[in-house]
Protein backbone atom coordinates (compact mmCIF):
# COMPACT_ATOMS: atom_id res chain seq x y z
CA UNK A 1 0.00 0.00 0.00
CA UNK A 2 2.97 2.39 0.74
CA UNK A 3 4.83 1.28 -2.03
CA UNK A 4 6.27 3.87 -3.61
CA UNK A 5 8.39 3.82 -6.98
CA UNK A 6 10.38 6.48 -8.84
CA UNK A 7 9.57 7.37 -12.41
CA UNK A 8 10.75 10.29 -14.44
CA UNK A 9 8.43 12.91 -16.27
CA UNK A 10 8.36 12.49 -19.89
CA UNK A 11 4.96 14.77 -20.50
CA UNK A 12 2.92 17.19 -18.26
CA UNK A 13 -0.30 17.95 -19.69
CA UNK A 14 -2.07 21.48 -20.78
CA UNK A 15 -3.91 21.76 -17.42
CA UNK A 16 -0.92 20.74 -15.14
CA UNK A 17 -2.85 17.99 -13.08
CA UNK A 18 -1.45 15.20 -14.86
CA UNK A 19 1.84 14.03 -16.37
CA UNK A 20 3.10 11.01 -18.21
CA UNK A 21 5.65 9.33 -16.14
CA UNK A 22 8.34 6.34 -17.48
CA UNK A 23 9.36 3.90 -15.22
CA UNK A 24 12.27 3.12 -16.43
CA UNK A 25 11.10 -0.51 -17.60
CA UNK A 26 9.13 0.02 -20.52
CA UNK A 27 5.93 1.10 -18.28
CA UNK A 28 4.80 4.35 -18.69
CA UNK A 29 2.11 5.55 -17.09
CA UNK A 30 -0.68 8.93 -16.60
CA UNK A 31 -0.16 9.90 -12.91
CA UNK A 32 -1.43 13.00 -10.65
CA UNK A 33 1.12 15.72 -9.83
CA UNK A 34 -1.17 18.35 -8.24
CA UNK A 35 0.49 17.25 -4.93
CA UNK A 36 4.20 18.24 -5.96
CA UNK A 37 5.93 20.89 -8.14
CA UNK A 38 7.09 19.10 -11.17
CA UNK A 39 9.18 19.55 -14.66
CA UNK A 40 10.05 17.42 -17.74
CA UNK A 41 12.83 15.23 -17.05
CA UNK A 42 12.24 15.32 -13.47
CA UNK A 43 11.86 12.46 -11.13
CA UNK A 44 8.99 11.53 -9.02
CA UNK A 45 8.04 8.72 -6.22
CA UNK A 46 4.90 7.57 -7.23
CA UNK A 47 1.94 6.13 -5.05
CA UNK A 48 -1.13 4.73 -6.02
CA UNK A 49 -1.19 7.32 -9.36
CA UNK A 50 0.10 10.09 -7.58
CA UNK A 51 3.22 11.64 -7.30
CA UNK A 52 4.14 12.12 -3.65
CA UNK A 53 7.53 13.99 -3.66
CA UNK A 54 10.27 15.20 -6.17
CA UNK A 55 13.40 12.91 -5.82
CA UNK A 56 16.88 14.73 -6.07
CA UNK A 57 19.05 12.84 -7.95
CA UNK A 58 22.35 14.54 -6.72
CA UNK A 59 20.90 13.75 -2.99
CA UNK A 60 20.45 10.18 -3.70
CA UNK A 61 23.62 10.05 -5.14
CA UNK A 62 25.22 11.46 -2.36
CA UNK A 63 23.47 9.41 0.42
CA UNK A 64 26.00 6.93 0.56
CA UNK A 65 28.71 9.23 1.02
CA UNK A 66 26.49 10.77 3.93
CA UNK A 67 26.51 7.19 5.43
CA UNK A 68 30.17 6.97 4.76
CA UNK A 69 30.80 9.56 6.90
CA UNK A 70 28.12 8.61 9.95
CA UNK A 71 30.40 5.35 10.44
CA UNK A 72 33.92 6.74 10.09
CA UNK A 73 32.59 9.82 12.41
CA UNK A 74 31.20 7.95 15.13
CA UNK A 75 34.70 5.72 14.89
CA UNK A 76 36.46 8.97 15.91
CA UNK A 77 34.09 9.37 19.07
CA UNK B 1 18.05 4.44 -10.89
CA UNK B 2 18.18 5.78 -7.24
CA UNK B 3 19.81 2.20 -6.48
CA UNK B 4 21.71 2.19 -3.35
CA UNK B 5 24.23 -0.92 -3.59
CA UNK B 6 27.89 -1.05 -1.76
CA UNK B 7 28.23 -4.46 0.05
CA UNK B 8 31.46 -3.17 1.54
CA UNK B 9 29.45 -0.56 3.31
CA UNK B 10 26.58 -2.96 4.32
CA UNK B 11 29.28 -5.10 5.63
CA UNK B 12 31.12 -2.08 7.50
CA UNK B 13 27.16 -1.54 9.13
CA UNK B 14 26.61 -4.74 10.16
CA UNK B 15 30.20 -5.32 11.85
CA UNK B 16 29.79 -2.49 13.48
CA UNK B 17 26.28 -3.56 15.00
CA UNK B 18 27.91 -7.00 15.88
CA UNK B 19 30.84 -5.11 17.73
CA UNK B 20 28.11 -3.11 19.88
CA UNK B 21 26.94 -6.40 21.38
CA UNK B 22 23.31 -6.35 21.67
CA UNK B 23 20.04 -7.49 22.79
CA UNK B 24 17.32 -5.39 20.98
CA UNK B 25 13.43 -5.53 19.93
CA UNK B 26 12.75 -2.65 17.03
CA UNK B 27 9.44 -2.57 15.47
CA UNK B 28 8.66 -1.17 12.10
CA UNK B 29 5.25 -0.47 10.48
CA UNK B 30 5.28 -0.70 6.83
CA UNK B 31 4.84 -4.18 4.57
CA UNK B 32 7.72 -2.71 2.08
CA UNK B 33 9.93 -2.81 4.88
CA UNK B 34 8.70 -6.31 5.72
CA UNK B 35 9.71 -7.05 2.56
CA UNK B 36 13.35 -5.76 1.98
CA UNK B 37 14.29 -7.49 5.55
CA UNK B 38 13.06 -10.80 4.35
CA UNK B 39 13.75 -11.09 0.70
CA UNK B 40 17.45 -10.08 1.64
CA UNK B 41 17.52 -12.19 4.40
CA UNK B 42 18.39 -8.97 6.98
CA UNK B 43 15.96 -10.15 9.67
CA UNK B 44 18.14 -13.51 10.22
CA UNK B 45 21.41 -11.27 9.92
CA UNK B 46 20.19 -8.39 12.48
CA UNK B 47 19.01 -11.34 15.05
CA UNK B 48 22.62 -13.24 14.10
CA UNK B 49 23.86 -9.53 15.69
CA UNK B 50 21.05 -9.39 18.34
CA UNK B 51 18.57 -7.78 16.93
CA UNK B 52 14.99 -8.75 16.18
CA UNK B 53 13.19 -6.64 13.71
CA UNK B 54 9.15 -7.35 13.41
CA UNK B 55 6.28 -5.65 11.60
CA UNK B 56 3.59 -4.27 13.92
CA UNK B 57 0.53 -2.77 12.47
CA UNK B 58 1.89 -1.80 9.16
CA UNK B 59 -0.21 -3.44 6.73
CA UNK B 60 -3.52 -1.16 5.64
CA UNK B 61 -5.40 -4.29 4.41
CA UNK B 62 -3.93 -6.30 7.70
CA UNK B 63 -5.94 -3.60 9.96
CA UNK B 64 -8.80 -3.17 8.21
CA UNK B 65 -11.86 -4.39 10.54
CA UNK B 66 -14.25 -7.16 9.88
CA UNK B 67 -16.96 -4.83 10.15
CA UNK B 68 -15.04 -2.37 7.30
CA UNK B 69 -14.66 -6.02 5.32
CA UNK B 70 -18.66 -6.66 6.32
CA UNK B 71 -19.35 -3.13 4.88
CA UNK B 72 -17.68 -3.42 1.70
CA UNK B 73 -19.42 -7.08 0.93
CA UNK B 74 -22.74 -5.44 1.98
CA UNK B 75 -22.44 -2.92 -0.77
CA UNK B 76 -21.50 -5.29 -2.98
CA UNK B 77 -24.57 -7.52 -2.41
CA UNK B 78 -26.79 -4.32 -2.43
CA UNK B 79 -25.66 -3.59 -6.12
CA UNK B 80 -23.07 -1.18 -5.78
CA UNK B 81 -20.34 -1.11 -8.07
CA UNK B 82 -17.41 -1.53 -5.32
CA UNK B 83 -13.54 -0.49 -6.28
CA UNK B 84 -11.06 -1.72 -4.90
CA UNK B 85 -6.93 -1.50 -4.58
CA UNK B 86 -6.49 -4.82 -5.88
CA UNK B 87 -5.41 -6.62 -2.38
CA UNK B 88 -8.76 -5.94 -0.69
CA UNK B 89 -10.91 -8.29 -2.79
CA UNK B 90 -8.82 -11.45 -1.92
CA UNK B 91 -9.54 -10.88 2.20
CA UNK B 92 -12.16 -12.93 3.63
CA UNK B 93 -15.11 -11.71 5.32
CA UNK B 94 -17.25 -13.69 7.45
CA UNK B 95 -18.60 -15.99 4.89
CA UNK B 96 -17.03 -14.40 1.89
CA UNK B 97 -14.57 -12.01 -0.41
CA UNK B 98 -15.48 -9.50 -2.88
CA UNK B 99 -13.48 -12.14 -5.34
CA UNK B 100 -16.27 -15.39 -4.46
CA UNK B 101 -18.81 -12.16 -4.77
CA UNK B 102 -17.24 -11.08 -8.40
CA UNK B 103 -17.52 -14.66 -9.45
CA UNK B 104 -21.40 -14.64 -8.37
CA UNK B 105 -21.73 -11.60 -10.61
CA UNK B 106 -21.23 -8.90 -8.23
CA UNK B 107 -19.84 -5.67 -9.34
CA UNK B 108 -16.70 -5.71 -7.91
CA UNK B 109 -13.68 -3.97 -9.64
CA UNK B 110 -9.95 -3.41 -9.00
CA UNK B 111 -8.47 -0.06 -9.14
CA UNK B 112 -4.69 1.08 -9.39
CA UNK B 113 -6.19 4.23 -7.65
CA UNK B 114 -8.77 6.26 -6.67
CA UNK B 115 -8.68 8.46 -9.68
CA UNK B 116 -9.91 5.08 -12.07
CA UNK B 117 -12.55 4.57 -9.54
CA UNK B 118 -13.71 8.04 -10.42
CA UNK B 119 -13.28 7.47 -14.09
CA UNK B 120 -15.85 4.36 -13.59
CA UNK B 121 -18.58 6.82 -12.26
CA UNK B 122 -17.81 9.60 -14.61
CA UNK B 123 -18.43 6.71 -17.66
CA UNK B 124 -21.18 4.75 -15.77
CA UNK B 125 -23.74 7.45 -14.44
CA UNK B 126 -26.32 4.85 -13.88
CA UNK B 127 -23.86 3.09 -11.37
CA UNK B 128 -23.17 3.94 -7.75
CA UNK B 129 -19.41 3.67 -7.89
CA UNK B 130 -17.98 3.07 -3.96
CA UNK B 131 -14.32 2.97 -3.48
CA UNK B 132 -13.04 1.58 -0.43
CA UNK B 133 -10.50 3.98 0.73
CA UNK B 134 -7.51 2.22 3.04
CA UNK B 135 -4.67 3.39 3.20
CA UNK B 136 -2.04 5.39 5.62
CA UNK B 137 -0.95 9.06 5.37
CA UNK B 138 0.64 7.82 2.19
CA UNK B 139 -2.70 7.19 0.64
CA UNK B 140 -5.11 9.90 2.53
CA UNK B 141 -4.02 12.76 0.11
CA UNK B 142 -4.72 10.73 -3.12
CA UNK B 143 -8.45 10.32 -1.59
CA UNK B 144 -8.56 14.16 -0.26
CA UNK B 145 -7.09 15.67 -3.70
CA UNK B 146 -10.00 13.65 -5.97
CA UNK B 147 -12.88 14.89 -3.19
CA UNK B 148 -12.16 19.17 -3.53
CA UNK B 149 -12.11 18.22 -7.32
CA UNK B 150 -15.60 17.51 -7.76
CA UNK B 151 -15.74 14.22 -8.46
CA UNK B 152 -19.78 13.09 -9.64
CA UNK B 153 -22.70 12.29 -7.73
CA UNK B 154 -22.71 8.50 -8.38
CA UNK B 155 -19.07 8.29 -6.16
CA UNK B 156 -18.57 7.69 -2.65
CA UNK B 157 -16.05 6.56 -0.73
CA UNK B 158 -15.85 3.73 2.01
CA UNK B 159 -13.39 5.74 3.99
CA UNK B 160 -11.00 2.95 6.38
CA UNK B 161 -8.22 5.91 6.14
CA UNK B 162 -5.84 5.40 9.23
CA UNK B 163 -3.11 7.36 10.89
CA UNK B 164 0.70 5.80 11.90
CA UNK B 165 1.80 7.88 15.01
CA UNK B 166 -1.19 7.31 17.60
CA UNK B 167 -1.48 3.44 16.06
CA UNK B 168 2.41 3.62 17.80
CA UNK B 169 1.72 5.49 20.97
CA UNK B 170 -1.25 2.66 21.71
CA UNK B 171 1.62 -0.27 20.86
CA UNK B 172 3.87 1.12 23.62
CA UNK B 173 1.25 2.39 25.99
CA UNK B 174 -0.31 -1.00 25.64
CA UNK B 175 3.10 -2.21 26.90
CA UNK B 176 2.70 -5.97 25.75
CA UNK B 177 5.69 -5.47 24.13
CA UNK B 178 8.84 -3.98 24.86
CA UNK B 179 10.22 -1.82 22.26
CA UNK B 180 13.77 -0.83 22.13
CA UNK B 181 13.43 1.24 19.22
CA UNK B 182 10.73 2.14 15.78
CA UNK B 183 12.05 2.33 12.01
CA UNK B 184 9.20 4.96 10.77
CA UNK B 185 7.76 4.26 7.61
CA UNK B 186 9.72 6.10 4.73
CA UNK B 187 6.94 6.81 2.56
CA UNK B 188 3.92 7.71 5.47
CA UNK B 189 6.91 10.04 6.41
CA UNK B 190 6.96 11.38 3.02
CA UNK B 191 3.76 13.29 3.51
CA UNK B 192 3.97 14.03 7.40
CA UNK B 193 7.59 14.69 7.76
CA UNK B 194 9.57 14.04 11.19
CA UNK B 195 7.69 15.94 13.53
CA UNK B 196 4.76 13.85 14.57
CA UNK B 197 6.74 11.12 15.94
CA UNK B 198 8.62 13.36 18.31
CA UNK B 199 5.90 12.85 21.12
CA UNK B 200 7.00 9.17 21.33
CA UNK B 201 10.32 9.67 21.85
CA UNK B 202 10.00 12.69 24.28
CA UNK B 203 7.14 10.80 26.56
CA UNK B 204 7.95 7.07 26.14
CA UNK B 205 11.62 7.90 25.58
CA UNK B 206 11.77 5.72 22.37
CA UNK B 207 14.53 5.70 19.50
CA UNK B 208 13.31 6.04 16.45
CA UNK B 209 14.48 6.45 12.75
CA UNK B 210 12.72 7.45 9.71
CA UNK B 211 13.97 4.47 7.05
CA UNK B 212 14.25 4.17 3.18
CA UNK B 213 13.29 0.85 1.78
CA UNK B 214 16.84 -0.28 0.27
CA UNK B 215 19.01 -2.94 2.34
CA UNK B 216 21.70 -0.62 3.10
CA UNK B 217 18.78 2.11 4.43
CA UNK B 218 17.41 -0.71 6.84
CA UNK B 219 21.01 -1.79 8.08
CA UNK B 220 21.81 2.14 8.30
CA UNK B 221 18.58 2.55 10.65
CA UNK B 222 19.22 -0.43 13.11
CA UNK B 223 22.45 1.17 13.61
CA UNK B 224 21.27 4.57 14.18
CA UNK B 225 18.96 3.04 16.42
CA UNK B 226 21.70 0.99 18.23
CA UNK B 227 23.52 4.31 18.46
CA UNK B 228 20.96 6.29 20.16
CA UNK B 229 20.26 3.66 22.96
CA UNK B 230 24.05 3.26 23.42
CA UNK B 231 23.96 7.02 24.00
CA UNK B 232 20.68 6.64 26.27
CA UNK B 233 19.27 8.93 23.66
CA UNK B 234 15.72 9.08 22.28
CA UNK B 235 14.83 11.22 18.83
CA UNK B 236 13.57 10.95 15.58
CA UNK B 237 16.52 10.50 12.95
CA UNK B 238 16.10 10.52 9.37
CA UNK B 239 17.78 7.56 7.20
CA UNK B 240 15.67 8.44 4.64
CA UNK B 241 16.95 12.31 3.82
CA UNK B 242 16.55 11.79 -0.10
CA UNK B 243 12.99 11.49 0.14
CA UNK B 244 11.50 12.76 3.09
CA UNK B 245 12.19 16.56 4.68
CA UNK B 246 11.42 17.91 7.99
CA UNK B 247 7.87 19.58 7.08
CA UNK B 248 6.90 16.37 4.98
CA UNK B 249 4.78 16.62 1.65
CA UNK B 250 3.18 20.58 2.69
CA UNK B 251 0.74 20.38 -0.07
CA UNK B 252 -0.56 16.90 0.75
CA UNK B 253 -1.20 17.43 4.45
CA UNK B 254 -2.88 20.93 3.58
CA UNK B 255 -5.29 18.32 1.23
CA UNK B 256 -5.74 15.93 3.98
CA UNK B 257 -6.59 18.59 6.72
CA UNK B 258 -9.27 20.39 4.42
CA UNK B 259 -11.22 17.01 3.51
CA UNK B 260 -10.80 14.86 6.70
CA UNK B 261 -10.61 15.36 10.63
CA UNK B 262 -9.15 12.81 13.22
CA UNK B 263 -11.24 10.23 14.33
CA UNK B 264 -11.23 7.57 17.16
CA UNK B 265 -11.57 4.20 15.19
CA UNK B 266 -10.64 0.23 15.92
CA UNK B 267 -7.57 -1.41 14.31
CA UNK B 268 -7.98 -5.43 13.59
CA UNK B 269 -6.58 -6.98 16.58
CA UNK B 270 -6.11 -3.56 18.79
CA UNK B 271 -9.54 -1.69 20.50
CA UNK B 272 -10.08 1.68 19.58
CA UNK B 273 -7.29 3.46 19.01
CA UNK B 274 -7.68 7.21 19.98
CA UNK B 275 -7.19 9.75 16.90
CA UNK B 276 -6.05 6.95 14.43
CA UNK B 277 -8.80 7.49 11.92
CA UNK B 278 -9.46 9.86 9.23
CA UNK B 279 -13.19 10.82 8.91
CA UNK B 280 -14.32 13.12 6.16
CA UNK B 281 -15.60 16.98 6.92
CA UNK B 282 -19.07 17.80 6.78
CA UNK B 283 -18.39 19.65 4.12
CA UNK B 284 -17.61 16.22 2.05
CA UNK B 285 -20.72 13.76 3.84
CA UNK B 286 -22.17 13.26 0.10
CA UNK B 287 -18.83 11.47 -0.14
CA UNK B 288 -19.34 9.39 2.59
CA UNK B 289 -20.60 6.04 1.65
CA UNK B 290 -21.56 5.08 5.45
CA UNK B 291 -23.86 8.06 4.94
CA UNK B 292 -25.28 7.82 1.70
CA UNK B 293 -26.10 4.10 2.21
CA UNK B 294 -26.72 3.92 5.66
CA UNK B 295 -30.46 2.02 5.22
CA UNK B 296 -28.38 -0.30 3.11
CA UNK B 297 -26.07 -0.88 5.60
CA UNK B 298 -28.57 -1.17 8.66
CA UNK B 299 -28.36 -4.89 9.32
CA UNK B 300 -24.09 -4.50 10.16
CA UNK B 301 -25.99 -2.14 13.03
CA UNK B 302 -24.67 -3.41 16.23
CA UNK B 303 -23.99 -6.61 14.84
CA UNK B 304 -20.62 -8.65 16.50
CA UNK B 305 -18.00 -9.84 14.50
CA UNK B 306 -15.19 -12.22 15.27
CA UNK B 307 -11.37 -12.95 13.83
CA UNK B 308 -12.01 -15.94 11.57
CA UNK B 309 -11.19 -18.99 13.74
CA UNK B 310 -7.42 -20.06 14.86
CA UNK B 311 -5.83 -16.53 13.23
CA UNK B 312 -3.59 -15.10 14.58
CA UNK B 313 -3.42 -11.92 12.32
CA UNK B 314 -4.43 -10.17 15.42
CA UNK B 315 -1.45 -10.81 17.62
CA UNK B 316 1.36 -10.65 14.54
CA UNK B 317 -0.27 -6.88 14.30
CA UNK B 318 0.67 -6.02 17.60
CA UNK B 319 4.11 -7.72 17.28
CA UNK B 320 3.41 -10.38 19.84
CA UNK B 321 3.61 -13.48 17.32
CA UNK B 322 5.77 -14.30 14.08
CA UNK B 323 3.99 -16.04 11.36
CA UNK B 324 5.60 -19.06 11.89
CA UNK B 325 3.88 -19.31 15.19
CA UNK B 326 0.96 -19.80 13.59
CA UNK B 327 -0.34 -23.31 13.67
CA UNK B 328 -2.45 -21.95 10.44
CA UNK B 329 0.30 -20.91 8.37
CA UNK B 330 1.31 -22.30 5.23
CA UNK B 331 -1.35 -25.04 6.12
CA UNK B 332 -4.50 -23.89 6.09
CA UNK B 333 -3.66 -20.65 5.55
CA UNK B 334 -1.63 -19.61 1.94
CA UNK B 335 -2.35 -16.76 -0.55
CA UNK B 336 -4.57 -19.41 -2.43
CA UNK B 337 -6.58 -20.06 0.57
CA UNK B 338 -5.89 -17.05 3.17
CA UNK B 339 -7.65 -17.33 6.44
CA UNK B 340 -6.73 -13.90 7.70
CA UNK B 341 -5.48 -10.95 6.03
CA UNK B 342 -2.07 -11.05 6.69
CA UNK B 343 -1.34 -13.86 4.44
CA UNK B 344 -3.94 -11.54 1.68
CA UNK B 345 -2.06 -8.37 1.44
CA UNK B 346 1.66 -7.99 -0.28
CA UNK B 347 2.19 -5.93 2.31
CA UNK B 348 1.16 -8.64 4.89
CA UNK B 349 3.63 -10.16 7.06
CA UNK B 350 2.62 -14.19 6.78
CA UNK B 351 2.29 -13.46 2.61
CA UNK B 352 6.03 -11.99 2.72
CA UNK B 353 7.40 -14.99 4.85
CA UNK B 354 5.29 -17.34 2.60
CA UNK B 355 6.32 -15.84 -0.81
CA UNK B 356 9.99 -15.77 -0.21
CA UNK B 357 10.31 -19.28 1.81
CA UNK B 358 8.93 -20.76 -1.61
CA UNK B 359 11.52 -19.86 -3.57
Amino acid sequence: MCLAIPGKIIEIDKNKEHAAVDYGDGTKRKVNVTLVEVKVGGYVLVHAGFAIEVLNEKEAQETLDLFREMLSSEEGT
Amino acid sequence: MFSLKDRKLAQDIVSKIKKSDVKLKFMHVCGTHQDTLVKHGLDVLLRNCGIEIGQGPGCPVCVTTPMEIEEMLLLARKGKTVTSFGDMINVPGETQSLRSMKEEGCDVRTVYGIEDAVDIAKNNKDLDVVFMAVGFETTAPTTASVLLRDPPSNFSILCCHRTIPEALRAIIKMGEIKINGLIEPGHVSTIIGTKPYEFLSKDYHVPQVITGFEPIDLLMGAWMLVQQIEKDEASVENEYTRVVHENGNIKAKQVIKKVFKPMDIKWRGFPVIPKSGLTLRDDFEKYDARKKYEIELEELKDKELMEPEGCKCGELLRGLASPFECPLFGQACTPETPVGPCMVSIEGCCNIEYRYSEK
